[in-house]
């Protein structure tokens, strides 16, 4: 009998502290990629709220909360995360299993804006971008998600296979961050 | 540069990739005159003063962009969704 | 000397440091300029062309004398302005461009030789004959003239980029720009205010003016003390604004380590992107030196650098100090020295009819016309209406007036206007869209207009951004009047110098003018006027003035030169900051990684993948005996290959058949679920995009695959298609490469491997050649697919990522217990050309369907990108170089990639050129070299031999053209 061993996409890379920011891997959940049929839309959001909780969210927001979040992703498409989908969501959008596509982390801690500051080219300052806001950006080189969580807290998605370079990009940040004390 | 994607907002141009001219949306029928492919395929102008393209926001939401723009003072002075002028 | 008393500098706090190896101590808020000044030392650097002995011109970032070398080794930094660097313990800086030492530099020859150095001598004595150039001409100026240089070795130091946003960004933080910052902050606007000096407060911290009944320094401090306490305001010092950009964006670097010891990972410079809604310019003025003979001995300085000295750092630069100029700034420097108790020598002023309020020896209508002295200043001759005297001074503090720093507003094509009444150049208004100027930049050259213009520009910005500004409350300020006459030059014999680092004489700027390079930008060239590292800050517009007198126009229509970014020296490493190392591209790793590392196979870059090349056997020598190995596993038992790097998109919809039919020049409307086509992807100009297998999985559910090269630009290409083209289609589409680890198994052994390891076994009736579907491993649900890349009965397996590195090492030891193996690319690659399946290296960009005989592929029963232009006739000429397979059929047995192809007897050249190589390898199937390629005609010549010439490695062979099926042409294995 053989037996399958699941690793995470940051196994063994995390987590790191640093001058009172952290770095943690967010453990392996349901990550399904939501895509509403034409014209659709409301129903799905309907469906979401039923079965989820939450609606379907508006360009550059996120819905739900801690363990059930539907962050939007790109155009016409959202992921929920958490959950695994209830099946009425099928009837109104595609749906896509990227559970394991995403190295999902969060970094939290006083001062995390001048760490990502020094890797993303967006304004990501509490007063322009809040909790429940997202976006689809850049993170050094990599194309990423980037969502509020907290009052001094994101979660940061890039592929999978980027792990050990998120790792990397966001250690050396927090690195030049901390040395200047 | 800065360009204002129509769902993401205004971002660095390093998020986009540049295509060219807009004449990409206005494809010619498969029975058209081999003048209208050429048209469509290779000839484009070069203008000083307005003109419009496409960009990809690739590192964002992946919507096309159409950027009505002006080559002489860099000005930016619309953006639109690609879809919504197809549709249109 | 210092000078009891005076300056801003923490007295008790010694700091210690060497210049040229001798130790010397300064104090705490020095900069390496202050502190040698300090110490006497005035003999700071040797001239670009001339080797002439300088010393300090400025106090400030415009300084073209003083360059050293800071530090060593890794960390050596050439051509560090004294004058911006500061001071820490243990601080070693060293002078440049001389040799053996400072106080004697043999190249001072080359002073000698001025009357052959002149506008213009490279050019008219190098030019022939011209292969000295190369070997002989450029290697010994570059020797003799120069700047600091690097160590050679791998920069240690870390470099940053950082990105910040604000409403306003204000830039200089003197008068004007610590007004603007306040009135906006207070208004609510979120504020950056950068300055590149250490310390905020520009001029105010090197004048004895009063602001709002206070002294100039405690009336900056209470500045800033209110906005440190400001949460909208965000104070940045040692940076310096390089350049204006597009749509707002300003590049800024920051010093943040220079001025310390290193230390840690602390970042020696970050480079910023400041996103600003608007800006205020409020960069202050640069003083202008005056042109007179033998005005570079060290001693000489701007008058403006003498009272910074003085009241910033507490440091008179001369024990008897003479002042020469045309403006009141001569006796305000005249003043501030005798308060302080320094004997002021001489006031030379070059005006007539100036007030003359002070008890030291004034000349008016006068000019210093001379100076003398060896490594520094010792006299200097004054001329009076035709009477010369020569008096005795060790430092002379010159000014010719003040020039705004303007160069910001030039970056976006902005010209700047001349002012006659302040003989100077100012911007124009609207040069940076959202940019204001304001202060000295603007041409406001008193302390009080200088507040009021920085609280009007941001009172101005704040209410167009929809805010409401208080009542403005301007401290008291000087507001005295500025009254520059022209000055210059000052005519006579001996070389004046006007650009003091590139060894630029007024001499040199008439004889350009002579020689008919009257446009400004050829008369630089020319002298190479303004092309140090000073950009020209000190010496343009003088130099402008000489040949607009030369040329008899005035200044505005002899015009200026452009200012580009940046505005001052930035490093390249601060450039490329965060590129360094792994930070230059991100790397992807598969699943299989640490396990395919484990094994030592090397890894090669595919894209910004890691793939395994192959994996070494102990006994092997080299990799040849690996690949052939690897080979045979597929061929005769079962190969295990990691396949994820190819991209994989899950498409859904109703119209999802619909717009596979328009990429793909065949039908996939017509597959059934749960198969598998491999398909063609052409560009709209018919030349192959890339190519692929999709499976149908639903109804409105298929899975493409693209190669791993061309993976994004076939997502952007569906993007494109779907939104530009389509957008009525309701499909929806996302790439789900990362989602699933998937391997090649592969050989006559791959489906008994297989039906050991999943929960329901296999059998050709239910998965023949181009099946999909379903299936279980140890209860992990994953995707099978019976598809082949090497001719063998072969399946791709997927399983959700996270199973990927157990289920590879699963199936490796699996293949291993069968006779068979893990094999890499090398192998993938051979196993590919036996079957002539093509790759990125045939489907290269410039070939078509028909090229690589697909044509018959290209569905007649629907459109598809791609699809008219490949129709043309140039694109199916039988004429056209055309996909064949190769086999060595001389004596030599080699065929290399890139080779060209000949007709057996003709030359290879050019016109003779049949096609040309694009995949080699050894078949240890067959025992031979084969190889890709195309030939003119290609598959109508099968059997013909041709000659293959690779005019790089110098090999030549014969070889035969051949179906580019080698093995297995019947393709009975794969469906085995």
């Amino acid at each position: 009998m053989v037996d399958l061993i699941a690793k995470s996409p940051c196994d063994g890379l995390l987590p790191k502290t640093m001058d009172g920011i952290s770095l943690t891997e967010v453990e392996m959940t349901s990550i399904t990629s939501v895509a509403p049929f034409k014209g659709r839309e409301g129903a799905l959001s309907e469906a979401l709220k039923t079965a989820h909780g939450m609606a379907f969210p508006a360009p550059n927001r996120a819905t739900g909360k801690e363990g059930a979040r539907a962050v939007w992703f790109s155009r016409g498409q959202a992921v929920l995360i958490g959950p695994e989908p209830d099946v009425a969501l099928g009837r109104f959008a595609a749906l896509t299993d990227q559970s394991d596509a995403w190295s999902v982390v969060r970094l939290d801690g006083e001062g995390v804006e001048e760490v990502l500051a020094r890797l993303v080219p967006i304004d990501l300052r509490p007063q322009s971008f809040k909790r429940g806001h997202t976006a689809r950006t850049q993170l050094m080189h990599m194309t990423a998600s980037i969502t509020r969580v907290g009052e001094r807290a994101f979660q940061i998605m890039v592929f999978r296979s980027m792990s050990a370079t998120l790792v990397h990009d966001l250690e050396t940040a927090m690195e030049g961050v901390a040395a200047r004390g | 540069m800065r360009i204002t994607c129509p769902i993401c907002g205004e971002r660095d141009s390093r998020e986009f990739s540049y295509r060219g001219a807009d004449v990409a949306l206005r494809r010619p029928s498969p029975d058209a005159s081999e003048a209208a492919w050429d048209d469509y395929v290779h000839l484009r102008d070069n203008p000083a003063g307005v003109t419009r393209d496409l960009w990809h926001h690739a590192a964002g939401c992946s919507a096309w962009v159409v950027v009505t723009r002006n080559t002489v003072t860099h000005e930016v002075l619309e953006t639109q969704l690609a879809a919504d002028e197809v549709r249109a | 000397m210092r000078v009891l008393g005076k300056g801003l500098i923490d007295r008790a706090t010694p700091v210690g440091f060497t210049f040229d190896g001798v130790r010397y101590e300064g104090f705490e808020g020095d900069t390496l300029a202050s502190a040698l000044l300090a110490n006497d030392v005035r003999l700071m650097g040797r001239s670009f062309k001339y080797h002439r002995p300088r010393g300090v011109l400025t106090a400030g970032s415009e300084e073209p004398n003083a360059l050293v070398t800071v530090g060593t080794g890794p960390a050596q930094d050439p051509n560090m302005r004294a004058t911006v660097q500061e001071i820490y313990e243990g601080l070693e800086a060293r002078s440049q461009n001389r040799w053996p030492s400072l106080a004697f530099d043999v190249m001072s020859v080359n002073d000698l030789a001025a009357p052959f150095l002149g506008a213009g001598f490279y050019y008219k004595t190098f030019m022939w004959p011209r292969a000295f150039w190369e070997k002989l001409y450029e290697p010994v100026i570059r020797r003799a003239a120069g700047l600091g240089a690097l160590s050679g070795d791998p920069v240690e130091d870390r470099y940053e980029r950082a990105w910040a946003f604000c409403d306003l960004l204000v830039i200089g933080a003197g008068p004007a720009g610590l007004m603007a910052a306040q009135t906006a902050a207070r208004a609510g606007l979120d504020v950056i205010l950068a300055d590149e000096d250490a310390r905020m407060g520009g001029r105010l911290l090197a004048e004895r003016h009063e602001v709002g009944g206070t002294s100039g320094p405690e009336w900056v401090a209470s500045m800033l003390e209110d906005l440190g306490g400001m949460p909208n305001v965000r104070l940045m010092t040692r940076t310096t604004v390089t350049g204006a950009y597009d749509q707002g964006t300003y590049g800024a670097l920051e010093r943040v380590g220079h001025h310390l010891p290193r230390a840690g990972h602390r970042p020696l410079e970050t480079f910023w992107r400041i996103v600003a809604k608007r800006a205020i310019l409020a960069a202050g003025a640069l003083e202008r030196p005056v042109a007179f003979a033998n005005n570079d001995r060290p001693g000489i300085m701007t008058a403006g650098a003498v009272r910074a000295y003085l009241n910033r750092w507490g440091v008179s630069p001369g024990r008897a100090v003479s002042v020469f100029g045309n403006t009141d700034d001569i006796y305000r420097t005249a003043r501030d020295l005798k308060s302080a108790g320094v004997h002021v020598a001489a006031v030379v002023d070059a005006r007539a009819d100036a007030d003359a309020p002070i008890d030291v020896p004034v000349y008016k209508g006068a000019v210093v016309c001379d100076s003398a002295g060896g490594k520094h200043l010792e006299s200097i001759t004054i001329r009076t209406a035709g009477r010369e005297e020569k008096i005795s001074t060790d430092c002379l503090a010159m000014t010719g007036g003040w020039n705004p720093t303007v160069h910001l507003t030039c970056h976006m094509n902005g010209r700047p206007a001349w002012r006659d009444d302040i003989l100077a150049f100012v911007p124009r208004p609207d040069a940076i869209p959202g940019m204001e100027v304001a202060g000295a930049c603007n041409g406001a050259m008193s302390t009080a207009a200088c507040l009021r213009e920085g609280a009007e520009a941001a009172g101005g910005i704040v209410a167009d951004l929809g805010k409401s500004v208080s009542e403005l409350d301007l401290p008291e300020a000087e507001d005295d009047p500025y009254r520059p006459a022209p000055l210059w030059h000052v005519p006579g014999k001996g070389r004046a110098w006007l650009d003091f680092q590139n060894d630029v004489t007024v001499k040199d700027v008439r004889q350009a003018a002579v020689e008919n390079f009257r446009s400004v930008e050829h008369m630089k060239r020319y002298t190479t006027q303004g092309m140090a590292t000073d950009q020209g800050k000190n010496s343009n517009v003088a130099a402008l003035a000489v040949l607009a007198d030369a040329t008899g126009r005035a200044i505005p229509e002899t015009g200026t030169t452009t200012f580009r970014p940046p505005y001052a020296p930035v490093a390249m490493a601060a450039m490329g900051s965060g590129a360094q190392g792994k930070g230059f591209a991100p790397e992807r790793f598969t699943t299989s990684h640490k396990a395919t590392v484990e094994r030592k196979a090397p890894m090669i870059e595919a894209g910004l993948w890691y793939r395994p090349s192959y994996f070494p056997h102990p006994g092997e020598d080299t990799w040849r005996q690996s690949c052939d190995r690897e080979v045979g596993y597929v061929r005769n038992a079962v190969g295990i290959c990691d396949v994820s790097t190819l991209g994989k998109v899950d498409i859904q919809g109703p119209d999802a058949a619909k717009l596979l039919d328009f990429v793909y020049i065949n039908m996939f409307s017509t597959l059934k679920v749960g198969r598998v086509r491999y398909g063609l992807m052409l560009r709209e100009d018919g030349h192959v995009m890339d190519d692929g297998t999709t499976a149908r999985l639903a109804e409105h559910h298929y899975v493409m695959t693209t190669t791993t090269a061309a993976a994004g630009q076939v997502m952007a290409h569906l993007d494109f298609v779907h939104q530009c083209l389509h957008p009525e289609w309701d499909v929806s589409f996302t790439s789900v490469t990362e989602q699933w680890a998937q391997f090649a198994v592969a050989g006559p052994k791959s489906r008994a491997l297989l039906n050991n390891l999943l929960d329901l076994p296999l059998d050709d009736a239910t998965w023949p050649f181009m099946a999909c579907g379903e299936i279980s491993v140890a209860g992990i649900k994953g995707r099978l697919f019976r598809i082949s890349f090497s001719g063998e009965h072969a399946y791709e397996i997927a399983v959700p990522a996270r199973y990927g590195d157990s289920l590879f090492r699963l199936l490796v030891a699996r293949a291993e217990g069968m006779e068979g193996g893990a094999y890499g690319m090398e192998a993938l690659n051979v196993l590919r050309i036996e079957k002539g399946f093509i790759t990125h290296s045939e489907i290269h960009g410039r070939v078509t369907a028909f090229d690589i005989g697909m044509e018959r592929m290209v569905s007649a029963k629907k459109d598809c990108i791609g699809k008219v232009m490949a129709a043309r006739p140039g694109l199916m000429d039988p004429e056209r170089e055309r996909l064949v397979g190769l086999k060595p059929a001389g004596a030599t047995k080699q065929l290399t990639t890139g080779a060209h192809l000949f007709a057996q007897g003709a030359d290879p050249v050019r016109l003779n050129d049949q096609g040309y190589i694009t995949s080699v390898g050894f078949s240890p199937s067959l025992g031979s070299m084969l190889a890709l390629g195309f030939l003119k005609n290609g598959p109508d010549r099968y059997g013909e031999t041709v000659k293959m010439v690779d005019h790089v490695r110098g090999i030549e062979a014969l070889c035969e053209v051949v179906n580019p099926v080698f093995f297995d042409p019947e393709g009975g294995r794969v469906r085995g």
